[in-house]
């Protein structure tokens, strides 16, 4: 109906560029009409997204107020940057920032590799039951929980009675008391994840491992090739994309280190070297009630955490061709 | 592939020390869970000493005996239970029609919509202005606060909105809009019976993730009548609060007394590790290509 008008009106180029416009938005509001039950099919994860991820963005500014709970977000008086003033002057503010980064890079630099030299080795032994078992069993302690997972930790390297400690000592050895020796804090945190999270990381670089084109590894065959030049000429090769979009994605996170891991493993006797940015904000902003001060140090961390995730994404992009977007 | 080759002797070389490398790593991660399984039946004094450190000696199934009088742990039991399968639902209801709608080529606005999701994925609120959002609504100790903060996740929405559109030929759509079906009808007779493998990961995923959670658990609920399994065993496992409950025969008197508390506390941690964690694992062989799967086609536009 509207095209036979806008046909009839128009003569001139200004026009029919403006009649192929409106033609092109009477097409667009007809495929809203027409689909009107998607938007019904997204309206609960829209609702949920703005209400639960974008509400609390609003509550972002009492970061900048000081939060008085008779008055509410909007109500509370403005107070500027009085509180990142108070954070960054603060005397733990270098220790929560290297504990945060040491944990994250150790981990990092720890728990990125074994995962692929894992999915290599799985990749060169022979489909049949050992394959399977191997596979099976190094998955598994990914599904046990964190609060299992620290009370394993706590058993295993308790004083006195813990299996580790007995090995250790067997192996004529003094054991370390772990658990509250800040020193072996983060050590203790970087081994258990790799323990958990190994076997179920090598999956995604597994799944990259089975597109591997066998034609090429016939024809480095033929070439005379052997098994450890193909796995490093052919299939660390094929791992690179994967591995850059884990790199960035972990860069992304690097101030948000395993936060309900190491709220669980810290003791007031670790806790020189356990303090991270993530438990501060809990402990400052919900066992201490300083809501907006809180806030403050939580909005630092996710900026700082953006920030990085963008900048690396940048310079991979330039360098490579892989990147987030 | 490489069947007909024959291997050479620096191919044999390799070979085997890939093998003890996988076999180490299988090791390493099988043996804390044979131990866990060796130890929650063992005598507790021969597992403290270290004299058992690998088959079970002295068995006792005292701990487990400990573990189901425990009034708390049934409560947490059944607190999770429900929070899982509630929650789980939630999770299913939200995540599945939201990724079809997404996965279609026709659905103006499908950009506006993932990009208005993905942000959620580098920035949001924080912990305090969300559980400022969560008190005043309300949800605060009730199983609300623990199942709709955590209704979606990005991640699945984009893992279960691939594979729609890796697997529904386009024609099929095209097809049942031509005979006048509509959008609900091809959801719910055509696409969610052809996609009951992303249905079972997507339960599986969030399933788990519900299961094991309990940071949400710690801040929002008050009464230990609603708390679930988790926060249960971080009382006994992380807090250590089960020593003095449980031996009410023992005369606390004696050292003797005291020495076996906290043997038998032990041994009810390991029992109640095993018990918590049982379902999980044991389910979780079976359903192994699932999750497996779920990993793979996330990967496939990671």
């Amino acid at each position: 109906m509207q095209d036979t008008k806008t046909v009839t009106v128009s003569g001139s180029a200004v026009a029919s560029d403006r009649t192929m416009k409106r033609s092109r938005l009477t097409r667009t509001w007809k495929g809203i009409f027409q689909n009107w039950e998607l938007y019904i099919f997204i309206a609960p994860a829209l609702i949920y997204f703005l209400l639960f991820c974008y509400g609390p963005m609003y509550g972002i500014q009492i970061a900048f107020k000081t939060f008085i709970p008779t008055k509410g977000i909007t109500g509370s008086p403005w107070v500027g940057f009085d509180h990142f003033d108070r954070f960054f002057h603060s005397y733990y503010f270098w220790d929560l920032l290297w504990n945060t980064l040491s944990i994250s890079l150790y981990s990092l630099a720890v728990g990125f590799p074994i995962p692929i030299i894992l999915a290599l080795a799985f990749n060169e032994v022979r489909n049949g039951f050992f394959k399977k078992l191997a596979q099976t069993v190094t998955y598994a302690p990914h599904f046990i929980s964190m609060v299992v997972m620290v009370g394993m930790i706590i058993t295993f390297l308790s004083p006195s009675t813990g299996i580790v400690i007995h090995i250790i000592e067997g192996l004529g050895f003094t054991a370390p008391d772990f658990l509250t020796d800040p020193r072996w804090f983060k050590t203790m945190y970087v081994l258990s994840d790799v323990w958990q999270s190994a076997g179920w990381g090598t999956i995604i670089y597994l799944a990259a491992l089975s597109a591997v084109d066998p034609g090429l590894h016939e024809a480095a065959i033929i070439d005379g090739a052997s098994r450890f030049q193909r796995v490093r000429h052919i299939n660390i090769p094929t791992l690179v994309p994967t591995m850059t979009i884990l790199i960035i994605l972990s860069m992304g996170s690097l101030l948000g280190v395993g936060f309900e891991k190491i709220l669980l493993l810290q003791n007031p006797l670790n806790m020189t070297s356990s303090d991270v940015i993530s438990t501060f904000v809990y402990r400052s902003g919900l066992v201490s009630a300083q809501y907006s001060f809180s806030t403050a140090i939580g909005l630092f961390n996710s900026v700082i955490n953006a920030v990085l995730l963008i900048v690396v994404n940048q310079v991979v992009r330039r360098v490579s061709e892989n990147s987030l977007w | 592939m490489l069947s007909g080759v024959k291997e050479s002797g620096r191919d044999k070389i390799f070979l085997a020390f890939n093998y003890i490398y996988v076999f180490l790593a299988f090791l390493i991660v099988f043996y804390p869970l044979v131990y866990m399984v060796s130890a929650s039946i063992s005598d507790p004094k021969l597992v403290g000493s270290g004299e058992m450190w690998l088959w079970p000696r002295g068995i006792t199934f005292d701990g487990y005996k400990r573990v189901f009088e425990n009034a708390n742990i049934w409560v947490g039991y059944g607190n999770t239970v429900v929070y899982t399968l509630v929650g789980t639902a939630i999770n299913l209801a939200v995540t599945l029609p939201a990724a079809y709608a997404l996965s279609r080529k026709d659905f103006v606005g499908r950009n506006l919509f993932m990009g208005l999701f993905m942000v959620t994925m580098f920035f949001g609120g924080g912990l305090v202005p969300t559980y400022l959002l969560v008190k005043k609504l309300h949800l605060v100790n009730t199983i609300w606060a623990i199942v709709l903060p955590s209704a979606a996740s990005i991640w699945n929405i984009i893992v279960a909105r691939t594979f729609f559109q890796s697997t529904l030929p386009s024609e099929l759509q095209e097809a049942a809009q031509i005979d006048g079906c509509t959008n609900m009808r091809l959801f719910l007779r055509i696409v969610l019976p052809l996609s009951m493998p992303i249905i079972a990961v997507m339960a599986l995923f969030y399933g788990v993730g519900n299961w094991n959670s309990y940071f949400s658990a710690l801040i929002y609920l008050n009464d230990t009548s609603k708390y679930p399994l988790q926060l249960v065993l971080r009382q006994i496992l992380v807090l250590q609060e089960m020593a003095a409950q449980g031996g009410g025969a023992i005369d606390s008197s004696s050292a003797e007394a005291l020495n076996n508390k906290a043997e038998i506390a032990a041994l009810v941690k390991y029992a109640v590790i095993i018990v918590a964690t049982v379902p999980v694992i044991a389910i979780y062989p079976f359903l192994q290509r699932y999750f497996v799967q779920g990993v793979m086609i996330g990967s496939v536009k990671g």
